[in-house]
């Protein structure tokens, strides 16, 4: 069943957890795409899908174009002898993380697509390289990892990405709707003058789109982990809770200083997990001016957080600012951190469970108390403990890279179809194509979009 | 009680574009055909607008035609004026549509069934279908009487208890004063067939000499008329064509509706059918669009024998003196007289989901429907489903394979696989932006489409069906001569080229590749070509297609094999999905609901996500291999 050919790829190995990376490619093209970019011995291009090859380890570099990626083992294996019964590739290199997504980033460029959640499971089963047995243990697999990657995906693009890709998505339906319109009604509706005009809002769009891929190239939409901000009143602990999270038996992989001196940021990695954690300035409520700044700030980061984590001081009776937080923090996945447990106590955990919904956990930022539990609590509440999330977000962000790609090729095929004359009707085809890719990555589809815009925008015949 | 008790192998219900397709086929297939109607006086009525095409419409009666179906015929035969719409754009979307004499058409259209052997037509009203362990076994009438059957067609159309509503007066009739029928759908609610309630409306119809002409603009037929059929030769078609006029509204016909909206049952409340919302009255216009100053209004012809006019674009449900009120401030109908005042109808139909593709009920054996019934509108939308409902219960009958078009294959194919497996929550219409692949699913190449089909079910004749094949033949030699002559960059040539406002040639080329440049096509290149052979004027426009939109017409060929993988993929109606554990809760739910014949069904139905279709084709895979193995044991 040869049906799934097309050339996916996936980082085959944990991202992080060995200084080894894998680079999985399988498809029809797995040999000429890897063939591409893979040069045997540093110096030519060779045909990787002969017999000799077959089973073999070659040593070489991977260029993207002229710049040399990294040294590697590349592992060729001709269907149907391989994981996935397809022709596949496997890219072996040592350069750690960044390298091998490096690798993984090339290959895309060169023609594979990232591959979908489980999809190589599913291929080896449909080929027939898995016992019959394993069928419902592939079935949970790609299930599970598609949930997984939709809600990673979901909570990478809160922000202002989603908004933005949904505004193109707009603008791009109204464009085909339009035209449809004109086409189902022509009586009534005009396309005169109709392509210039599209060709302005397609050169915006599509100025958009690029940015869109830039920044996804710098890495700065997707941050990967979990955006998690500390909250709290002045002085409640919150930055010794930072200190420990961060602390030195623990990695710090990027430590980028805030733009104020009110939010910082730093990435913490804990068993697995990354969070971009932001302290945040006290939030109380004030005459002076600058601190009235930061405290802004630090509900605007609230706001777009994934994790809230909530700092009490347990010391201190609540007073109103508590109150404020607690109702900034009711439609939010939080967790309250009862600290200073090594004090005495004002505050208990059941006033505390009285008044919100969330997980509360005593800790003590000082002793380094309760540290363990709120580790466990976030893991369980994101990832079930289950699937190395970073992996995910990377692997999505690479989606999203290559349906932003797409998108913008559909839209330049449009243009194109501008300048040949082309009637109005061949525009939809590839207006249509990039709705869909950009659709994918806010994980919306087309369904009946189109016709309801059509009846809700323009006012149609009879 | 004793009662008449007859035998035929098929009953259709309805005798309007659906019950006519479906009626025709089963009987010119050989079997045993009788078709009800509440009026034998108004068989394939038009009872709202007086044309049949239009954008996609268009499309559906010329591969209906190229299957073997009738509507197509019966306008060639009936048309008072034809126009191909949308000449200006692709050829995708150009779209034949005909003014009919509706008596004619409908005169026409008797004439066709009573003349056809095995088929009978009955007056009487259709009250109860009879069903025994999930089987049909005929219908009863009103009357009492029983007709046997192996299958039965269900195309009501509009008539199930139909109520026509202007301001407040409401008629318990079904279009034009006909008579409702008022007990099938309790029958059908017995055996268990879940039922909508859906609206339309049409406008007023005014007397001609009541309208200033000279105050609107006149539209002109088409000086070169293309017939609907594949089997009509345009040289027997020409004929004198009446003209439609344009006028619009305005400001003071906006006020009055304006001023109006509580005395329309539509805001009132006292309407609560569904509405389409590609075809709304003048005061849903009005309300949904109120920065628009006017709307066009169409003035057609209802027929040559009548001076009544229709006026397309004026739908309404408002009291009558309303009416009038509105249709006077127009241009040019300051002094109109009604002669039949506007209304909305409501009336029963069905939830489509309930449907096989074949258009076969899922729970009730030998039960087809097609048409209104089925929750669409339009006469060509109703004609295509009675013609595959129709050819779908001759199938059954005489044991033969079902027959399907998928969405790469037709419009036709889109329009059921849209009802079988949406949610449809109004009128359904067909629109060009609703197939995929429509670039392939021209109004021009229905024939080398279905033709073969339509031969194969037996609706075709070998004569025909030579002239397709033969047209096929001619097509791909003249695009292999095209692609293999050049022509070098002499004077005559760059003369030519230069006329044309086209960038003259540095080196030779194929005539093809200059076919294919924006600004030439193939008939203005006869004049370099002194080889080319004598083609029909439709065959020159397919190489013209061919050769020009190749690319295009390439990758759709692409995405449609991509298509067909999944389409292929077949699934058993009688499966539980509940017995995948991996399937999410929703997507059992609605799979169960729907059951998909194919994964590519699935695949449409929404809230079944691209995870569940890849677990369901694991959980096929799978079985295959379980299944064969059984098989060894």
């Amino acid at each position: 069943m040869g049906n799934y050919t097309d050339t996916i790829a996936a980082i085959a190995t944990a991202v992080g957890s060995s200084g080894i990376g894998i680079v999985r490619v399988s498809g029809q093209e797995a040999f000429s795409v890897a063939g591409k970019i893979f040069l045997k011995g540093g110096k030519q291009n060779c045909d990787l899908g002969t017999e000799e090859n077959d089973h073999r380890v070659l040593y070489g570099h991977i260029y993207d174009g002229d710049e040399m990626v990294d040294e590697v083992l590349v592992l060729v294996m001709r269907g149907p002898h391989s994981y996935t019964g397809e022709d596949t590739v496997e890219i072996d290199c040592h350069g750690g993380v960044l390298v091998t997504r490096r690798i993984l980033e090339t290959v895309i460029k060169y023609g594979a697509r990232p591959a979908e959640p489980g999809e190589f499971s599913k291929r080896a089963f449909l080929n027939g390289r898995m016992d019959l047995s394993q069928a419902e243990a592939v079935m949970d697999v790609i299930q599970a990892k598609n949930q997984y990657a939709l809600k990673s995906s979901m909570s990478q693009l809160k922000g202002k990405m989603s908004k933005c890709v949904k505004n193109l998505r707009e603008r791009i339906l109204y464009e085909m709707a339009y035209i449809e319109s004109a086409l189902d009604d022509p009586e009534h509706i005009s396309l005169e003058g109709y392509p210039l005009r599209l060709k302005g809002t397609l050169e915006s769009v599509m100025d958009e789109v690029r940015g869109l891929l830039n920044s996804a190239d710098r890495g700065r939409v997707m941050t990967e982990g979990v955006r998690t901000v500390i909250l709290g009143k002045p002085n409640a602990g919150k930055s010794s809770l930072l200190n420990v999270l961060a602390g030195e038996e623990r990695a710090i992989v990027t430590d980028i200083a805030g733009t104020t001196r009110d939010i910082l940021e730093e990435h913490i990695r804990m068993e697995g997990i990354s969070l971009n954690v932001v302290d945040t300035a006290g939030i109380r409520e004030t005459g002076d001016l600058v601190e009235q700044i930061g405290v802004l700030r630090a509900k605007d980061a609230a706001r777009d957080a994934d994790l809230i984590i909530y700092v009490v001081d347990g010391s201190v009776p609540l007073d109103e600012n508590d109150e404020n937080i607690i109702s900034m923090i009711e439609e939010q996945e939080a967790v309250v951190l009862l600290n200073k447990s090594d004090l005495e106590r004002t505050v208990t955990v059941e006033e505390l469970r009285r008044r919100t919904d969330k997980r509360v956990i005593e800790i003590s930022a000082k002793e380094e108390l309760g540290i363990e539990e709120l580790e466990k609590t976030v893991k369980d509440m994101f990832y079930g403990g289950e699937i190395d999330f970073n992996d995910q977000v990377y692997i999505t962000n690479e989606r999203h890279k290559s349906a932003l790609t797409e998108a913008l090729r559909s839209l330049k095929m449009v243009m194109e179809s501008i300048d040949l004359r082309m009637p109005e009707d061949f525009y939809s085809i590839d207006l249509m194509n990039a709705y869909e890719c950009l659709g994918s990555i806010v994980g919306e589809s087309v369904g009946d979009d189109l016709v309801n815009e059509i009846f809700g925008k323009f006012c149609m015949g009879k | 009680m004793p009662c008449l008790d007859e035998i035929y192998d098929v009953v259709v219900v309805g005798a309007g574009h659906a019950g006519c397709e479906a009626a025709l086929a089963c009987a010119r297939l050989g079997l045993e055909t009788i078709m009800f109607t509440v009026s034998i006086d108004s068989i394939a009525l038009m009872p709202c607008n007086p044309n049949i095409g239009g954008s996609s419409k268009g499309h559906l009666v010329r591969e209906l035609d190229a299957l073997g179906g009738e509507m197509g015929k019966n306008i060639d035969k009936t048309f008072i004026q034809s126009k191909m719409l949308n000449e200006s754009k692709g050829p995708a979307v150009h779209s034949l549509r005909a003014q009919a004499d509706k008596q004619d058409y409908t005169r026409e259209m008797r004439r066709t069934l009573e003349n056809t052997d095995h088929l009978m037509l009955r007056q009487a009203e259709v009250s109860e279908i009879v069903v025994e362990d999930g089987k049909i076994r005929g219908v009863k009438t009103f009357s009492g009487a029983v007709y046997r059957s192996k299958a039965v067609v269900l195309a009501t159309g509009t008539y199930l208890n139909a109520r026509c509503i202007y301001g407040d007066v409401s008629n318990a009739t079904g279009p034009n004063g006909l008579q409702a029928a008022n007990h099938l759908t309790d029958s059908l609610k017995a055996n268990g067939v879940e039922m909508f309630r859906f609206k339309t409306g049409t406008p007023a119809r005014v007397d001609k000499r009541s309208i200033d002409f000279s105050k609107m603009e006149e539209q002109f037929g088409d000086r070169r008329v293309v017939p609907f059929s594949f089997s009509t030769d345009p040289e027997t078609i020409r004929k004198d064509q009446v003209s439609c006029w344009l006028t619009y509204t305005n400001e003071r016909t906006h006020d009055i509706i304006r001023a109006n909206l509580d005395r329309s049952p539509l805001f009132s409340g006292a309407i609560e059918g569904t509405g389409p919302r590609y075809c709304p009255s003048i005061e849903d216009k009005v309300v949904k669009f109120p920065d628009k100053e006017r709307h066009q209004v169409f003035i057609e012809p209802e027929g040559l024998y009548t001076n009544e006019m229709y006026l397309g674009g004026m739908s309404s449900s408002l009291p009558e003196d309303v009416q009038y009120a509105m249709y006077r401030t127009v241009v040019g109908l300051e002094h109109v007289k009604i002669v039949r005042n506007a209304y909305a109808i409501e009336y029963d139909c069905i939830n489509s989901r309930q449907l096989k593709p074949t258009l076969e009920f899922k729970d009730i054996e030998g039960l087809f429907s097609g048409g209104q019934f089925n929750g669409s509108s339009g006469y060509e939308e109703a004609a295509v489903q009675g013609f595959m409902a129709g050819v779908n219960a001759a199938m059954k009958v005489m044991g033969r394979e079902p027959f399907v078009l998928d969405r790469s294959q037709a419009y036709i194919g889109v329009l059921i696989d849209d009802l079988v497996t949406k949610e449809n929550h109004e009128p359904y219409r067909m629109m060009t932006s609703r197939a995929e692949y429509r670039l392939l699913l021209r109004q021009d190449n229905a024939d080398l489409r279905l033709r073969e089909i339509g031969h194969q079910i037996g609706l075709v004749s070998d004569e025909e069906f030579d002239r397709t094949l033969q047209k096929k033949k001619d097509i791909e030699a003249e695009v292999d001569r095209l692609e293999h002559s050049n022509i070098g960059a002499n004077g005559k040539v760059q003369e030519f080229l230069e006329r044309h406002g086209s960038t003259p040639l540095k080196t030779g080329a194929t005539l093809a590749e200059l076919v294919r440049r924006p600004e030439l096509n193939y008939e203005m290149l006869a004049e370099l070509d002194d080889k080319r052979p004598e083609l029909s004027s439709d065959t020159a426009e397919q190489v013209n297609i061919n050769i020009k939109y190749e690319g295009y017409i390439r990758r759709q060929k692409q995405q449609v094999a991509q298509f067909k993988k999944l389409e292929s993929k077949r699934l058993d109606d009688d499966f539980d999905y509940s017995t995948v554990k991996s399937l999410r809760r929703e997507a059992v739910q609605k799979l169960n609901l729907y059951k998909p014949i194919s994964i590519g069904q699935a695949s449409r139905i929404s809230g079944v996500s691209p995870a569940d279709i890849s677990v369901l084709l694991v959980y096929l895979e799978q079985r295959r291999h379980g299944g064969r193995r059984e098989e060894n044991d």
